[in-house]
């Protein structure tokens, strides 16, 4: 146990706060323009973050990244102090956190010397088409085809929940060329332009009102067969190489304790019954589980921390993360809601609205988190299976036999 | 920057873990605890040639002068097996409360070395509840503490007084007397000690110094928690353990999503508690300010979660979990016994909030 740190990484700090304080006036402006795409100031900050090795730090320079070694500490270090003051971590979309760590390691040097430095630069906006309405959790079951004709491929299917479709310049897309073959192995990884001809782009509301996703259709679009990263059929193994890569900065360590505090400033102000909130034994009570929590997951995060600086693996450490980190920000959000009564209930330009609606918003919004990125019943499937040793449902036996 | 246990407290869990699992596997659990030998001389001679009961007292009194994380290590392994011995008052909370007294001399090094024990009562530091309290007029003290922490067959008793403060009272000492307490947990024994004009040494005036008292009971919840953990390890390993070899409806049951999904709850659960508890224990000395909140923390959060997996891991052992035979409910106990001692969740977590001025203390 030693929370200290050396001269170095302390000066290291200290070179970050001071550069986020020179800053402060590129930051403070919109990142991204009314339709969604990085704006001439979040293209700016994005160069001056790739410059000085905040993102993209192990990209090559040959391809617009830093070129730096990585430094786990180093790199959290940048994070904690860009979360502290609340500044804007870098351009954060598909195509930075997943396609190019993708074509750096299964792309041909014509693709990343085409693609990467548009991407990571903000010049050129990337869509995932992976989800289907009938391959969510089991994404490998994609029913999206792409036929061989003359030098083409012909593309017909539907894509669902495809963030950023509707502004997007291209997509990453999976779609089934081998129909005959076993399910992991018929996919491929195709590069597809969205202005192609067919594709059809739907916004999806959500409960949260609004269209955070999209569906896309595609009907018979053609797309030169050379636009696959890996080979025919491999498109499983290239889609599931990212893992090993940096997935732009890190996420906020103490972003529960944040949220809680801010609870805590509403109870500390509104009174009920001339009482201040903060002092109702029951709330009181409520807040002090969730501190824990909160605490325990800002910790756990350290620890996982160290582990990736001695190159440990932490097993069934790393797991948990994705399974208690949203719900614990689901039900922080519950109950600042329920602090606020009825005051919770407002949304939109409500009078009497507080903190912009952001409860509600983040209520709704996490319970999307929950659900995203591998369901909280996909998360403990891998919690007992690859964390704790049990074995996989067995397949039902096939009909007939 | 490291937030891990170090490679001398890796070997120390080990070597106490190795020590508890040599001599108190599930078999001698059940006939020492059955048999109620909850203070096996040759357990204690054991743990105190592994440096575990001198493991916070200074090397001048024969002790290894390692700190409260040290301590809480030796308390999470011993958990894990729920060995039956008197461990938390003598090596932990005595050392403690003696640091830097005259009784310390004599008491210290006999602790050290397992020659002597003693019963900690401070419970009352957490809520005194009616009929209970230890009053200090000169040296007399009269009142009686309840739940003194293994205090059954003690050689003496360090008490908590009404008044914030500590005294010590010998065994024999005229107008004392101490009966046992029977709780589920027969794993270690409860007292209860009252007194009617004894004759104390004073460890520390009343209103002397409130902190020294405050840090105790704070150190006090922070083992009880690291005990609560190790039990809860068990538990959980138990329950995988039996999931992998249960068979119904020609498969092990482990591999139904109904169980593995209770066994991913109880390890999504409990592996965050080892985070929230080395801090705890780490604040005692490096972060004192916070040691107390942390402390809070680490007990109310690591007693819900102990109750979770008490229950959970039991349930995935079906009936056998529910039999005296499978012996899963000396854990259960144990953890439920910890549960309310020093303070349960709802009391801890309201001297939390005192703690960050969101209401009067006290």
């Amino acid at each position: 146990m030693d929370l200290s740190l050396s001269e170095h990484y302390e000066h290291y700090r200290a070179n970050v706060r001071q550069f986020l304080e020179d800053q402060r006036e590129l930051w403070q402006q919109p990142m991204s323009d009314r339709d969604g795409r990085p704006s001439e100031a979040g293209r700016q900050w994005q160069a001056m973050l790739i410059e000085q090795g905040y993102v993209c730090r192990t990209i090559p320079k040959a391809y617009g990244g830093h070129g730096g070694e990585a430094d786990i500490l180093e790199s959290f270090i940048a994070a904690e102090e860009f979360h502290r003051v609340g500044a804007p971590t870098g351009l954060a979309n598909q195509g930075i956190s997943m396609f190019v760590p993708t074509l750096l390691e299964c792309g041909t040097p014509e693709q990343k010397e085409r693609w990467i430095r548009p991407t990571i630069r903000g010049e050129i906006v990337w869509c995932q088409g992976y989800s289907e309405p009938g391959a969510g959790s089991d994404l490998a079951n994609l029913q999206t085809r792409a036929t061989e004709d003359g030098d083409d491929f012909v593309i017909s299917g539907q894509k669902i929940w495809t963030s950023s479709a509707h502004f997007a310049d291209m997509m990453f897309v999976l779609v089934r060329t081998e129909p005959d073959a076993p399910k992991h192995k018929g996919i491929s990884y195709l590069i597809l332009p969205m202005d192609t001809p067919g594709i059809e782009v739907r916004p999806l509301k959500t409960m949260t009102g609004r269209a955070e996703f999209n569906e896309v259709f595609f009907t018979d679009v053609r797309l030169p067969r050379d636009q696959i990263v890996g080979e025919r059929g491999e498109g499983w193994q290239v889609a599931n190489t990212t893992l090993k890569h940096e997935r732009g900065m890190l996420g906020d360590p103490g972003q529960a304790n944040a949220m809680l505090a801010r609870v805590v400033k509403i109870m500390e102000e509104e009174t009920v019954e001339g009482v201040r909130l903060i002092e109702h034994p029951l709330l009181q009570d409520r807040l002090l589980r969730l501190q824990a929590r909160a605490e325990a997951m800002k910790l756990h995060g350290l620890r996982l921390l160290t582990c990736g600086l001695k190159g440990e693996d932490p097993g069934v450490a790393r797991l948990i993360v994705k399974l208690n980190g949203t719900i614990l920000n689901h039900e922080i959000a519950a109950f600042a809601i329920d602090v606020l009564g009825e005051l919770g209930t407002l949304y939109g330009d409500s009078p009497h609205l507080r903190d912009k609606g952001f409860w509600q918003t983040t209520h709704m919004f996490s319970l999307g988190l929950i659900i995203g990125g591998g369901t909280s019943q996909i998360q403990k499937n891998i919690i007992s299976e690859r964390g704790l040793g049990m074995p996989r449902e067995p397949k039902p036996a096939a009909k007939g036999a | 920057m490291e937030f891990g246990l170090s490679e001398e407290q890796s070997m120390l869990t080990d070597s106490i873990r190795r020590f508890a699992d040599q001599n108190v596997d599930a078999e001698a659990l059940k006939s020492l605890v059955d048999g109620g030998e909850i203070a096996k001389p040759s357990l204690l001679r054991g743990l105190a040639e592994l440096g575990a009961l001198g493991i916070l007292t200074p090397e001048t009194a024969g002790g290894s002068g390692l700190g409260l994380l040290e301590a809480c290590l030796v308390q999470q392994a011993l958990g894990r097996n729920a060995v039956p011995v008197p461990f938390t008052a003598s090596a932990i909370l005595a050392p403690l409360a003696l640091a830097e007294t005259e009784a310390a001399e004599a008491w210290l090094p006999r602790l050290a070395s397992g020659e002597a024990r003693v019963g900690v009562g401070i419970g009352e530091a957490a809520g005194r509840r009616s009929g209970t309290g230890i009053e200090l007029l000169g040296t007399k003290a009269s009142g009686s503490a309840r739940f003194v922490i293994d205090g059954i067959d003690a050689d003496g008793w360090i008490l908590g007084t009404v008044g914030g403060g500590l005294v010590l009272v010998e065994r024999d000492a005229k107008g004392s007397s101490c009966s046992a307490l029977t709780t589920i947990d027969g794993t270690r024994g409860c007292a209860e000690v009252t007194l009617d004009a004894v004759q104390a040494t004073v460890l520390l005036e009343d209103g002397a110094d409130p902190s020294r008292l405050a840090r105790m009971l704070a150190a006090g919840r922070t083992a009880l928690a690291f005990d609560t953990l190790g039990a809860c390890e068990r538990m959980l390993e138990r329950a995988v353990a039996y999931a992998l070899e249960r068979k119904q409806f020609g498969r092990v049951i482990g591999s139904f999503q109904a169980v593995k999904h209770l066994c991913a709850e109880m390890a999504a659960d409990l592996e965050p508690c080892h985070s929230l508890l080395w801090y705890a224990a780490y604040a005692a000395d490096a972060y004192p300010d916070e040691f107390e909140l942390m402390a809070c923390h680490a007990k109310a959060h690591m007693g819900e979660v102990g109750q979770f997996i008490a229950r959970t891991s039991t349930e995935v052992h079906g009936g056998m979990g529910f039999t005296h035979e499978m012996g899963l409910h000396y854990f259960f106990k144990r953890i439920g016994v910890n549960r309310q001692l020093l303070g349960n969740p709802d009391q801890v977590r309201q001297h939390a909030a005192a703690l960050q001025g969101w209401r009067r203390a006290g």
